[in-house]
């Protein structure tokens, strides 16, 4: 992966980072492969195409992969793969495997907005001196993409928040927030996939369950998928809900190149 | 063919190896805080050290069975009794339906783990058993256990004889090393000077009793970070040392978020965590910082301590209390059981009736 560095063209440390990612070293058992420092699509883009191209080459003793906003964490078993053996590992890795977008999947999650659980969409709506349809329409026409999965199982980070929607989180978090709410935490997106408490404001809710230990597919999305948000009634969010409350799978994603 | 949990103390939870390989999901790894004190409670029932145990900090509670089974009390000396009888942890014991086994807390440690021969058999989630508390997931609907509650038991062989370590153990446990906890700098130590740097392994960190399966927050030191405490969120370990505003160090565990937004100043090495895990609150600690490929060569030789330990358990002498163990066994303060002797009696008689 690291790029052999030709001529003299110069390049940021930024760019650099981006090209040569630094190998930073968590203990004994992982290391940190970190292609930036700031939230970034094309170093995302770098994270996830790197995981798509580890997890192909099935490395002995790579116990995990996780793509994060700007890193990815390997963890290994040092008893099978030697942090050193994976850095010689990452080293041959060619630049390109890394610059090309991995295929991605595309979702259209049916989203409720406004109502008991998007109970910040007035207020929102205030803050940013447009009527609540506005923002909705703000909302759901953009598309984003899930950076990382994280915080907890099957947690949704967007990116791609239409700017006039950045919003800084509420000084308190709330201590009740169901799975399924779709919210605005400062710059991301996010869609909750377990019930808990939230400092983020949330405007809509989704009647798909993006975790569920019980199902064949406990986890919906994973970190590079692309997310749009389709408005639906209140009528069609109730058949949906009962729908996946019955087992069934109401969403497939659709395949891009 | 279930063990029945009479009465719970405050954190008794089913736990196996936990969710290894699944953080990339958001999913937290969860089992044991101190694997090898799990491994050996395990081991001494015949069971794989991957199977499902109790894990408890504070009294344990008590307990029944359906059928006769094995048990070990491992990570901690603690008072055990069978009914009125007293028996050792760091050994196995037989328990028969009908009889009452009562635990207590475990001394100078915080974690110690209870397994039954055949193992915990309650269904797994997500490929686990272990419990993770805060997202609710596997043990017993994903909670700390309590009284009534009636965990199911995995197949025994019967006619195994009852193990313990070929000497005894001192605290129930092998040895967790001694020294300073040793830790690999980074991912973030960039975001802190060379004073700060030079004050995480120059200066004595407290235990305090904010702590939990999560982590465990440090006192009596600040770390402020130079560059600011909040960074892009990105991926966490078990053994990652956060420094967030307050310049006190969280060190994180077995069921610790996946990613976080506070600079991770080093990390503790998987083979001295649970060492640190299991130091009391109000402990003192100093930290030193090895490299990577140290780290990695202690966690290998840790590791195989760890299987040639297990793989050297002799059964016990049922029946027989032979003097040569006996005088091995460090009987604090001369304290005799006359219970225990009148049961090792009756058991001898038994024995050779057999």
């Amino acid at each position: 992966m690291p790029a052999a560095r030709t001529g003299p063209r110069r390049t940021s440390p930024e760019q650099e980072e981006m090209m040569q990612p630094k190998i930073l070293p968590c203990g004994d058992t992982a290391l940190s492969l970190q292609f930036g420092e700031t939230i970034d699509a094309k170093a995302n883009a770098r994270v996830i195409a790197t995981a798509a191209r580890l997890e192909g080459m099935a490395v002995p003793g790579l116990v995990d992969i996780v793509p994060t906003y700007r890193s990815l964490l390997l963890r290994y078993d040092p008893e099978i793969v030697s942090g050193a053996r994976l850095e010689t590992i990452l080293a041959g890795l060619a630049p390109d495997d890394c610059a090309s977008e991995a295929p991605s999947r595309l979702w259209v999650v049916p989203c409720l907005y406004g109502g008991e659980v998007g109970q910040d969409l007035d207020e929102l709506a205030r803050m940013k001196g447009m009527p609540p349809d506005e923002i909705v329409a703000l909302h759901s026409a953009a598309e984003y993409r899930i950076y990382m999965i994280g915080f907890a199982p099957g947690f949704a980070y967007l990116g791609g928040l239409p700017e006039i929607l950045h919003t800084p989180r509420l000084p308190r978090p709330r201590q009740n927030i169901p799975a399924g709410a779709i919210g605005i935490g400062g710059q991301q997106g996010n869609i909750n996939s377990v019930a808990g408490p939230s400092g983020w404001r949330f405007i809509g809710w989704t009647p798909l369950r993006s975790f569920d230990p019980s199902r064949t597919e406990p986890f919906l999305f994973r970190a590079g998928d692309r997310i749009r948000f389709r408005p639906i009634d209140a009528a069609e969010a109730q058949v949906l809900a009962g729908r996946v409350a019955a087992g069934e799978a109401i969403l497939q994603p659709e395949a891009m190149a | 063919m279930s063990v029945e949990i009479v009465s719970a103390g405050p954190m008794l939870t089913v736990q196996d190896a936990g969710r290894i390989g699944l953080r990339h999901m958001g999913v937290s790894d969860a089992g044991p805080v101190d694997a090898a004190a799990m491994a050996l409670a395990n081991a001494l029932c015949g069971n794989a050290s991957g199977m499902a145990a109790l894990e408890f900090a504070g009294p344990a509670g008590s307990f029944t069975t359906s059928r006769p089974v094995r048990f070990a009390v491992a990570g901690g000396d603690c008072d055990i009794r069978i009914d009125d009888r007293i028996v050792q942890a760091g050994e196995s014991h037989r328990l028969k339906p009908g009889e009452l086994l009562r635990i207590g807390l475990a001394r100078e440690v915080v974690w110690a783990y209870l397994a039954f021969s055949g193992g915990i058999a309650t269904a797994p989630v997500l490929g686990s058993r272990a419990t993770h508390l805060r997202s609710g997931l596997g043990g017993v609907d994903g909670r700390c256990l309590r009284g009534g509650d009636i965990l199911p038991l995995g197949a025994d062989q019967p006619d195994v004889p009852c193990l313990r370590p070929a000497s005894p153990l001192q605290g129930a446990s092998l040895p967790r090393g001694q020294g300073p906890i040793r830790v690999v700098l980074g991912p973030q130590q960039d975001y802190f000077d060379a004073g700060t740097l030079a004050r995480l392994t120059g200066e004595e960190f407290l235990v305090t009793p904010q702590r939990d399966r999560m982590a465990m927050v440090l006192g009596d030191a600040c770390l402020p970070a130079a560059r600011g405490h909040d960074i892009v969120s990105d991926g966490t370990v078990p053994g990652s040392i956060q420094v967030p505003g307050s310049g006190q160090p969280l060190v994180l565990l077995v069921e610790s978020q996946t990613t976080g937004g506070y600079p991770k100043i080093a990390t503790v090495i998987s083979a001295d965590l649970p060492r640190l895990a299991q130091l009391p609150v109000g402990s003192r600690i100093r930290f030193a910082a090895v490299s990577r490929d140290e780290g990695e060569r202690i966690g290998i030789a840790r590791a195989r301590a760890l299987r040639d330990a297990l793989a050297a358990l002799v059964a016990k002498p049922e029946g027989i209390l032979r003097s040569d163990y006996l005088l091995s066994c460090d009987l604090v303060g001369g304290i005799v059981f006359p219970e225990e002797v009148v049961w090792a009696e009756a058991v001898m008689r038994k024995g050779r009736k057999a």
